[in-house]
């Protein structure tokens, strides 16, 4: 018999970002509730301007201390009362900070909203961030550290951000900081830290789920009513100096039986208005599995389990960085043919069926981004700490939609730059850095 | 949470479980196949998971991963996936594409072999080897997974030996291997599907009858090797690993009664008592109180046939040496059997453990595997809205039960890795 014939689409039906409700509170909180007729749960972020953008190179590392310490008890409840009493509502507290804020969260079933909402604000406002609870954070942080110099992944990526963006610099290192600099986040200076920034004027509460806007406006002011305090002028991360020049940095593994590999260079500020034609052009060049880099990597070579290019999106200055794991004895091959993707990309126009691959996917994958109260919670929570605007997530697919072959080939040839690539390995040091130091020689 | 339900089943022997909701309009399409690296045969390790790969590498009417193209043009997500005693496939789309979906798995289901060539099969086989260097042999504790089953099911069995596959193997497998596999495994009435979203029931059923419908059923499928093993390892086995990490870890492994059973339920409280959330014991005594460890959780494997895995694992603290994190992991454990646990701690589990599987189910493609998992393990998809329920039902005693039946010293295997310098110097 034949068999069936390829469908087409049907019609498609209409979605929509959630939309939210504001209510400001008089003590400078701002209160956004997306509510959401699905199934009866509820996500509740708190999302303070207390991410690591705020900290001083030398101490980098004290925003997540601070944001995992809320964790560890408050004035009236030891950790593990605290902890516990947030389980027994059904709900794993979440706190952690991001480049430009913290936040602290959970997700319960509706029935437990109130209870969930006196608890969290108990934890913002009235943590305990006792000195042997810090302290112990603080280690953990370090023994993450020392596993990592035995984790390749993890290694390559700390590295290559630093060659990206400079030594010294706060950008350059890593979130949770380094082990030099997290030795210098005392308990004295996490709780420094909290005062001067979780405080409620220009704080973000955000409740996403089965619930009412009055019921939340209500609970949040009775919980947040009575706390005071004002935004201090902060360190807020200032543009960098001018990024690095190219160049080639290899941590030698030397039995490793793949390497580690890391191509990029830092890019545009989040906010840039050429965000949508980048991140159009990066998922055809590296961000889909059927991206060129993926294709020629994985498919055409089979060098890789998969080779992809993402950006790490910052305030000012973002890195854009391919990431693979490769055969050793074929690093400077793949090195090579990433390079050539990237020195075609910024050559010719990219084709209209890729555009459209691309484009149709991004704005078709919209929907399925935002099935949870927990993914709509954090999508609002970094849309404000990015400070975009209101609305962002409606016009999103429409932007994205007016993406032009024009558009792509121009950011191409304006944020690719090829004097500027760094390449960071992990692995065969002696087999790999003098090829690829002269790989890349050859690409300037 | 109770999902609404509609079971069916093609003449072919194709199980369809199919669940409306149109709170947004996405579905999700998820298929089970009822084979995995348990169905290997002997010299062929690895194989079920190579024979995935190529499942994207095309069928009759679609190209080598065109299939990645034309769900992601879609605006769809998807991908697969191998475990031992199971294989699956999964796309998520805009609901107005549930055909699209539907019908890519029925050509691959009905029509793969016309697709496959020798060149496909050695490309894949060195992404699968590249897969095996970058999940296993390049990172650390990377070998655990293939190690901890190795030493909890006897050689001969069919969980003992590797999922991804030695490279020996890779290298043996042919393309008549692939067509052995896929008319013996891939077929309908060894199969699942579960569609669950923005979708009206009968049209869904119409797709699926047109596109599924004229797939023959399987024939000669073999049955498992005998599954079943001792309910208990009747010992303490003990692997130490030297290797290139810089802390100890423990894997504390016991046998334990299978995915879908009562005690089954039990089991995965008494895990979420001992290592699931912040206030865990070994949360609360380990990492917080005596600080040995920087990371401790549990879990089970939910395999299907013979023994369940009941697994504990523990990340030392920088400087606590291997010895110390075993002493005080057995401690906790030994404090448990001997006495008990209070109601308090069971509910905490029982909650946290009941509203973290309803919250996952906000999305329509932990929903659909859910069914799939249900209906192929224990023959029930409804299962998912009991499930629960279950959890409900357990008391402190129960959860004290299960830890002095399961978690004796008759009945742990230490999987340890210690740095391999420390070893040295030892």
């Amino acid at each position: 018999m034949t068999a069936p014939v390829r469908p087409g689409a049907s019609t498609p039906r209409s979605f929509s970002f959630p939309a939210t409700v504001e209510h400001r509170l008089s003590n400078g909180l701002r209160v956004l509730c997306a509510p959401l007729r699905r199934l009866p749960a509820a996500t509740i972020v708190f999302t303070a301007n207390a991410g690591a953008e705020q900290e001083e190179a030398s101490s980098a590392g004290v925003a997540s201390l601070a944001a995992q310490s809320l964790a560890e008890g408050t004035l009236r409840l030891g950790a593990n009362e605290l902890v516990t009493a947030f389980e027994s509502l059904g709900g794993e507290l979440g706190s952690g900070a991001d480049w430009t804020h913290a936040e602290c969260g959970v997700t319960i079933l509706t029935p437990q909203l109130e209870a969930a909402m006196r608890l969290l604000g108990e934890t913002v406002r009235e943590p305990a961030l006792p000195g042997d609870g810090v302290v112990r954070l603080r280690q953990e942080r370090l023994s993450e550290l020392l596993q990592q110099e035995a984790e390749p992944r993890g290694q390559a990526d700390d590295a290559f951000s630093v060659a990206c963006v400079g030594m010294g610099t706060r950008d350059g290192l890593p979130l949770g900081g380094d082990k030099l600099t997290v030795a210098k986040c005392t308990p004295e200076l996490v709780r420094s830290f909290h005062r001067a920034h979780y405080v409620p004027d220009g704080a973000r509460l955000v409740v996403t789920g089965d619930v009412s806007p009055d019921e939340v406006f209500r609970l949040a002011e009775s919980v947040y009513g009575g706390w005071h305090g004002t935004a201090v002028q902060g360190t807020a991360a200032t543009p960098a100096a001018a990024p690095p020049s190219g160049g080639v940095q290899v941590m030698d593994r030397a039995d490793a039986p793949q390497s580690e590999l890391r191509i990029g260079h830092v890019s545009v500020a989040r906010t840039h208005p050429d965000f949508y034609a980048l991140s159009i052009a990066n998922a055809i060049l590296g961000g889909l599995f059927n991206s060129r880099i993926n294709m020629n990597l994985r498919e055409a070579h089979g060098y890789t389990y998969g080779a992809f290019s993402s950006f790490d999106w910052r305030r000012h200055t973002s890195v854009w960085s391919v990431s693979t794991a490769v055969k050793s004895e074929v690093t400077v091959a793949a090195a090579q043919e990433v390079l050539n993707e990237i020195a075609r990309f910024r050559q010719e126009p990219v084709k209209a069926d890729e555009l459209s691959l691309a484009r149709d996917y991004l704005v078709g994958v919209f929907p399925l981004r935002f099935e949870t109260t927990a993914a709509i919670g954090g999508a609002i929570a970094a849309r404000e700490g990015f400070g975009l605007s209101a609305d962002y997530y409606d016009t999103y697919r429409e932007r994205m939609s007016a993406v032009t072959i024009d558009d792509v080939h121009r950011v191409a040839r304006t944020h690719w730059r090829p004097e500027l690539l760094q390449i960071v390995a992990v692995g065969n040091a002696a087999e790999i850095r003098e090829p690829l130091t002269s790989l890349l020689e050859r690409t300037k | 949470m109770h999902l609404p339900l509609t079971h069916h089943t093609l003449p072919n022997g194709l199980r369809v479980t199919i669940s409306e909701d149109h709170t947004a309009p996405v579905v999700a399409v998820n298929l089970w196949y009822h084979v995995g690296s348990a169905n290997e045969r002997q010299g062929r390790t690895g194989f079920a998971h190579l024979f995935e790969h190529m499942l994207f590498q095309g069928s009759e009417h679609v190209g080598a991963n065109e299939h990645f193209e034309l769900v992601q043009r879609a605006g769809g997500t998807l991908n697969g996936s191998t475990w031992l005693d199971r294989t699956n496939y999964y796309e998520t789309v805009p609901s107005h594409q549930l055909a699209l979906a539907l019908w890519l798995e029925a050509d691959r289901m009905g029509r793969l072999l016309p697709a496959m060539t020798q060149e496909k099969l050695d490309n894949q086989r060195d992404v699968v080897k590249n897969e095996r260097r970058w999940s296993v042999d390049n990172q650390p504790y990377g070998t655990w997974w293939e190690r901890l089953p190795a030493l909890s099911f006897p050689s001969e069995h069919p969980y003992h030996h590797s999922l991804i596959g030695s490279f020996e193997d890779l290298d043996a497998a042919s393309l008549d291997d692939v067509s052995e596999f896929f008319a013996t495994w891939y077929t309908p009435d060894n199969a699942v599907l579960s569609i669950v979203g923005d979708v009206e029931t009968a049209e869904a059923l119409r797709l699926v009858t047109e596109y599924f419908g004229a797939i023959p059923r399987g024939k000669n499928r073999p049955a498992l090797p005998p599954m079943s093993v001792p309910a208990r390892f009747g010992e303490w086995r003990r692997e130490v690993v030297h290797d290139e990490v810089m802390v100890p870890r423990l894997f504390l492994a016991s046998r334990c009664p299978v995915f879908g059973t009562a005690a089954a339920a039990v089991g995965t409280i008494t895990a979420a008592v001992l290592g699931s959330g912040k206030g865990s014991r070994l949360q609360e005594r380990l990492v917080r109180g005596q600080q040995v460890a920087s990371s401790a959780v549990a879990f089970t494997f939910d395999l299907s046939r013979g023994s369940d895995l009941f697994v504990l694992d523990v990340t030392a603290h920088a400087e606590v040496s291997a010895e110390a994190l075993e002493g005080a992991v057995v401690a906790e454990l030994d404090r448990l059997r001997t006495d008990g646990v209070t109601e308090a701690e069971v509910q905490r589990a029982v909650t946290l453990t009941a509203t973290e599987y309803v919250t996952s189910m906000q999305s329509v493609q932990s929903r659909a595997d859910r069914l799939s998992q249900f209906a192929t393990h224990v023959g029930d998809a409804a299962a998912i809205n009991t499930q629960v329920d279950r959890w409900r039902a357990v008391r402190a005693e129960d959860v004290t039960a299960f830890a002095r039946e399961w978690l004796g010293p008759d009945n742990r295997a230490s999987l340890l890795y210690v740095p391999r310098e420390v070893a040295e110097v030892a």
